[in-house]
């Protein structure tokens, strides 16, 4: 026995002894994890979340959360003299008077701008691939919670540093707070702790961004990973993949090194980025004051689409009773927003209502095997990417010589008319892509090679496929639709019968698929 | 033509081809080499850090093609950072690959449907943990704790009542009055109407008694902006114009959307844009909404000159400024 | 984009026309009601408007009328003073290339001298901002910094960005960026109000003020990158697209490399 396994050993007896817990330990080690380099999303979210408490951390050591007037009199030039907050002046001595704490700055937002895009990465690659189906419903719910949340949480960091962009933000989420019938106005004077932008606010949102949200984070991921551990990773199909079992690496060594070197990886990679890169220079911006404003405002990525949602609104209000009611508030940046992620939160279980289908699934779908589904994701982004550049009008317009009243017009009409049209191209493609396996299966794979037949015709030589990927070709399961009758036995309308038929019609024109390749076909293609 | 072997089952386990790692000792050994020389970047990069922020000062730049003008500091420490942690992560998961196991194994999964026994031993012991604590029988108790629960959820809410004062009539007012002076913002200087040629801007603040020490939620609603245009070009009802000033028309600087400030001054198409959301409004028409979310127009302040000839406000707004909110009375 | 942007000129001339035509009959209005004219002091002085009138004659006068009185597509020049055609001539922005929706700045066709001659005849029509001399716009003397920055964002920024970048205006007009533009040309800018841009009148905006400004602009120019690449200094939105593009897509590669089975 060498020493180092000597040491082990007896620290493992030494804790076993009191907790018990070798047995479970056990078990937890011979976990495997498939691999797919789309199963790392996840994990990007995850790390770039540690990276988010331990660059953040380093920043309160300097942050002062106040909105106390100072005079700044730091080492920055072009502001010295100005009266400013004090969360702004501590934000400045940060990047300037604090040995890499610009760098840390940057690396805490470029983490959470890395953060908030993985996690729709992430999201989108559970939702392509059906993952999200029984038993998972509860971690994809838990999932659109941790999105949800983390808007709300990089709104508020942003917002921090106090900057005449970040004021502009803050002066606009105000506005939608008014905005809200009855309480509206009572509710952004608490939170605000008076008329805007008060004295409360920058407090208020530090304490909720480093302590309350933070902890809501982590205890929701922790359940997110304990689900994903406990129910299993699911896998992609392939030969010796099946609902039964999960092929791959068990997690020690190959997959705890792996995972772990790619913490190493992604904390690597935001560093880079934040050692070449510049984001948010709150020095160029200013201190915030209300009656100033800077060309381009815009908020970071992840809520642009709500902005440009904002901008792409009618301008309609309700004058009644001495009350107003701002729809174009209202609608864009609550209700639609609402109505999303309600809707998004709620799709496994109207997914399997549609198809009736109860049974738990761990391999997961091929995108094109379930082309309304997929199709439903894309007229989704599509939907987003409109308001999202919509979003970016001015910026649009400046590099590329356009007009925002173009850009604006285009996103008011395209925000209607391109998601379906993205809906019907996906799902023929969809099909398409479909045929086209079933032509592979029954034809192999095209070599490019041409034979003369001796009758004169010319005919592409085609090689027959390997099994694996024949066997994956094959591996999907053929929709069907429910049949559902609107009377019973004896002929009599049933209770319902209105939900039932919409249930038959959604059914019917979700089970739409290329026929697969029968046996009888297959006989038949190795008779020739 | 042949398609012999369509598996419709799990019959064909995956092929295992060894790596070159496993059977080359030479490639394990290249493998191993590229390894250690990963983690010793790894530790270059972290000195690269260290001498960065010991020895490299704030003021040092140094020109790099595409970057520009760059703080050798900040650059220093960044990239040192990111080789260090980087190349850790490349080298764990090369080894990995190269030389730790990559034979895959198979778990099982199973169902997570508890059993029926299960099931209705739990149902028993919830039915019966119901029945001991008898709350389907004792009304009164079952009445009461919902009463409890109904008000124990106000408290919290109420507890946070002092986070903020009451509105009262802060949003419907502003600092202007009959008589106040536009003072210049910044420099808050008194202005003259001769001052403006036609085609020029100003924003302008109420002079207020202590005018250093302006809050900002004054700020917040209180900028004005000031436009001189050819008095042919107004288009505006005989009221909106009694409330001009030779050709010169002020209008509250906030949006009457989210209330950003509104600045942007087309001085040719007399249109000023607001940069948030696009709001534009029509200078020579009162400032009406011809583009964009903005459902009115800003409000117009009501302007002449004091005896001294400086431009002052004749009234106070006669409307809220700024984004709309639920008490505003719009009609 | 480019058969886009000819399309959206080509379009937009009709309103463009309009609006030339109303500023060319609305300025002619207000400067025949003007009755001070300015008188030659000198043979030299004559000499150069005179060869400025010659220039006039052969370049501008298409467009701005025999007398620089305006015409249909081009306001009347009368009054616009001399800092005027020096901003515009100067900046290559006169004689405009096409009917577009706003001048841009280009290599200037005349020489220094030409503008002069042409400045000085368009001075002559009518007083108006003359052009600021070298002893005024001493900035690095005369200006602050920190001042200069407060003005820009109450009175510039919400046009020509935080940084001085540039920004949209409607209709595809542009506030143009104003890095790596003379300090002369600034000061006339602020004075004249070229184009969409509103005139800064010197008592709202003294001259002192102006000069602030000035030197805060070109400390924004000068100001090395302080966090690394700026990527424009134009906000978020490069910024989010760098986080997908290099961030998520160097990530995505790397997962990728990390799942593939070593051979």
């Amino acid at each position: 026995m060498t020493p180092v396994e000597k040491t082990i050993g007896n620290a493992a007896n030494f804790v076993d002894e009191r907790l018990g817990a070798a047995g479970w330990v056990k078990k937890s080690l011979n976990k495997v994890f498939p691999d797919h380099w789309s199963f790392m999303l996840g994990e990007v979210c995850m790390y770039s979340f540690v990276i988010l408490l331990l660059s953040g951390t380093f920043l309160t050591f300097w942050f002062d959360p106040s909105q106390r007037d100072v005079i700044y009199n730091g080492v920055y030039e072009p502001l010295k003299g100005l009266k400013m907050s004090a969360a702004y002046a501590s934000t400045l001595d940060i990047s300037f008077e604090v040995r890499g704490g610009l760098l840390m700055r940057q690396i805490h937002h470029w983490a959470a701008n890395i953060f908030m895009a993985a996690i729709v990465a992430h999201l989108l690659r559970v939702f392509f691939t059906g993952a999200f189906r029984k038993p998972r419903e509860f971690n994809w719910i838990l999932g659109i919670l941790l999105l949800t949340l983390g808007l709300v949480e990089g709104l508020f960091g942003y917002s921090l540093p106090d900057d005449l962009l970040s004021g502009t933000g803050l002066r606009i989420t105000s506005a939608i707070i008014q905005a809200l019938p009855v309480v509206g106005t009572y509710i952004s004077f608490f939170l605000f702790g008076g008329a805007f932008p008060g004295t409360g606010f920058i407090p208020r949102i530090f304490t909720l961004h480093i302590l309350i949200i933070p902890g809501i984070f982590l205890a929701v991921i922790t359940i997110h990973v304990m689900l994903v551990w406990y129910q299993k990773h699911t896998q992609f199909p392939g030969v010796g993949r099946t609902e039964k079992n999960v092929v791959g690496h068990p997690i020690l060594p190959v997959y705890m090194a792996k995972a772990g070197g790619f913490f190493f990886v992604v904390f690597g990679v935001i560093a880079f980025l934040s050692a070449v890169a510049s984001i948010n220079p709150i020095w160029l911006y200013g201190p915030y004051t209300p009656g100033q404003i800077s060309a381009g405002s815009q908020p970071d990525w992840y809520m642009g689409w709500l902005d440009g949602l904002v901008r792409m609104a009618p301008p309609l209000e309700t004058h009644a009773f001495g009350h107003t009611i701002s729809w174009n508030i209202l609608i864009p940046a609550l209700i639609v927003p609402g109505i999303l992620f309600t809707g998004m939160a709620l799709y496994p279980f109207i997914e399997s209502w549609i198809t009736g289908d109860k049974r738990e699934h761990h391999l997961l779908d091929r995108p094109r095997n379930v082309p309304n589904r997929t199709a439903l994701g894309v007229m989704s982004i599509t939907f987003v990417m409109v308001a999202l550049i919509n979003g970016g009008n001015d910026i649009l317009a400046t590099n590329f010589h356009l007009s925002i009243n173009q850009i604006m017009w285009f996103s008011r009409i395209g925000i209607f008319v391109l998601p379906p049209i993205a809906f019907v191209i996906t799902k023929r493609l969809c099909l398409s892509l479909q045929r086209a396996d079933r032509d592979l299966l029954l034809h192999g794979s095209e070599t490019g090679r041409l034979l003369r037949l001796p009758h004169g015709e010319f005919v592409e030589v085609h090689e027959p496929i390997s099994a694996e990927k024949a066997f994956l070709l094959q591996s999907h399961e053929e929709p069907i639709a429910l049949e559902l009758s609107e009377v019973d036995s004896r002929g009599v309308r049933r209770p319902g019968a209105l939900k039932n038929k919409v249930q038959r019609r959604l059914s019917k024109a979700h089970a739409v698929s290329v026929p697969k390749v029968s046996e009888q076909e297959l006989k038949e293609i190795e008779h020739h | 033509m042949s398609n012999e072997l369509v598996p419709t089952d799990d019959s064909i386990a995956p092929a295992h081809a060894p790596r070159s790692t496993d059977i080359n000792p030479k490639a394990e050994k290249r493998a191993e080499q590229q390894i250690a020389i990963l983690f010793g970047l790894s530790a270059l990069g972290s000195l690269l850090l260290i001498y960065s922020y010991v020895f490299v000062t704030k003021d040092v730049f140094i020109f790099i093609p595409i970057m520009g003008n760059q703080n050798a500091q900040q650059l220093g420490i960044g990239i040192g950072m990111a080789m260090s942690l980087f190349f850790i992560g490349i080298a764990a998961i090369h080894w990995a690959k190269t030389l730790m196991s990559d034979v895959e194994v198979v778990n099982h999964r199973h169902e997570f449907r508890s059993s029926d026994e299960d099931r209705e031993e739990f149902v028993k012991t919830v039915k019966n943990g119901v029945a001991a604590a008898g709350l389907g029988r004792r009304k009164l108790i079952k009445r009461s704790l919902g009463v409890a629960i109904g008000f124990f959820a106000l408290p919290p809410v109420l507890l946070l009542r002092d986070l903020g004062p009451l509105p009262k009539k802060q949003l419907e007012t502003t600092n202007w009055k009959a008589g106040t002076r536009l003072l210049t913002d910044p420099g808050n200087r008194p202005i003259l109407a001769s001052d403006l040629e036609v085609g020029a801007v100003v924003q302008v603040l109420p002079a207020v008694e202590n005018e250093d020490e302006r809050p900002l939620s004054d700020i917040a609603k209180d900028p004005v902006l000031l436009i001189r245009l050819r008095e042919q070009d107004f288009q505006l009802t005989p009221e909106k114009l009694a409330m001009t000033h030779n050709g010169i028309i002020a209008f509250s600087k906030i949006c009457s959307h989210m209330g950003c400030a509104v600045a942007l001054y087309e001085q040719q198409t007399k249109h000023l844009l607001c940069p948030c959301h696009q709001s534009t409004f029509d200078v020579t028409r009162g400032a009406k909404v011809i583009f964009g979310p903005a459902a009115r127009p800003l409000p117009q302040l009501d302007i002449t000159v004091d005896g001294e000839g400086y431009l002052i406000a004749r009234a106070a707004f006669n409307e809220p400024v700024g984004p709309s909110f639920w008490e505003r009375n719009s009609q | 984009m480019k058969r886009l942007s000819r399309y959206r000129r080509h379009k937009a001339a009709g309103p463009a026309l309009l609006i030339f035509a109303l500023l060319a009959i609305g300025t002619t209005f207000s400067v025949a009601s003007a009755t001070v004219k300015a008188s030659p002091t000198s043979f030299a002085r004559s000499a150069v408007i005179d060869e400025g009138k010659q220039i006039f004659l052969k370049g501008c006068s298409s467009c701005h009328g025999l007398n620089a009185e305006g015409g249909a597509v081009a306001p009347s020049l009368i009054g616009v003073g001399a800092a005027s055609v020096d901003f515009q001539v100067g900046t290559g922005r006169m004689p405009m290339a096409d009917m577009s929706q706003q001048a841009m700045r280009k290599k200037p066709v005349y020489n220094a001298e030409e503008t002069a001659a042409l400045a000085a005849y368009v001075a002559s029509l009518a007083p108006g901002p003359a052009i600021p001399d070298d002893s005024v716009l001493n900035y690095e003397r005369d200006g602050n910094t920190a001042q200069g920055g407060e003005l820009f964002r109450n009175n510039c920024a919400m046009c020509h960005n935080f940084a001085g970048q540039g920004g949209a205006l409607t209709q595809g007009k542009y506030a143009p960026t104003l890095m790596g533009v003379e300090p002369k040309y600034i000061y006339e800018a602020l004075i004249t109000g070229p184009q969409s841009m509103p005139v800064f009148s010197d008592k709202t905006i003294t001259p002192a003020e102006k000069l602030s400004l000035i030197k805060w602009i070109k400390a924004a120019e000068a100001e090395p990158n302080l966090g690394g690449a700026t990527m424009g200094r134009i906000g978020p939105v490069t910024e989010g697209l760098l986080a997908w593009v290099l961030g998520i897509g160097l990530l995505i590669g790397i997962a990728v490399w990390l799942t593939t089975r070593a051979r």
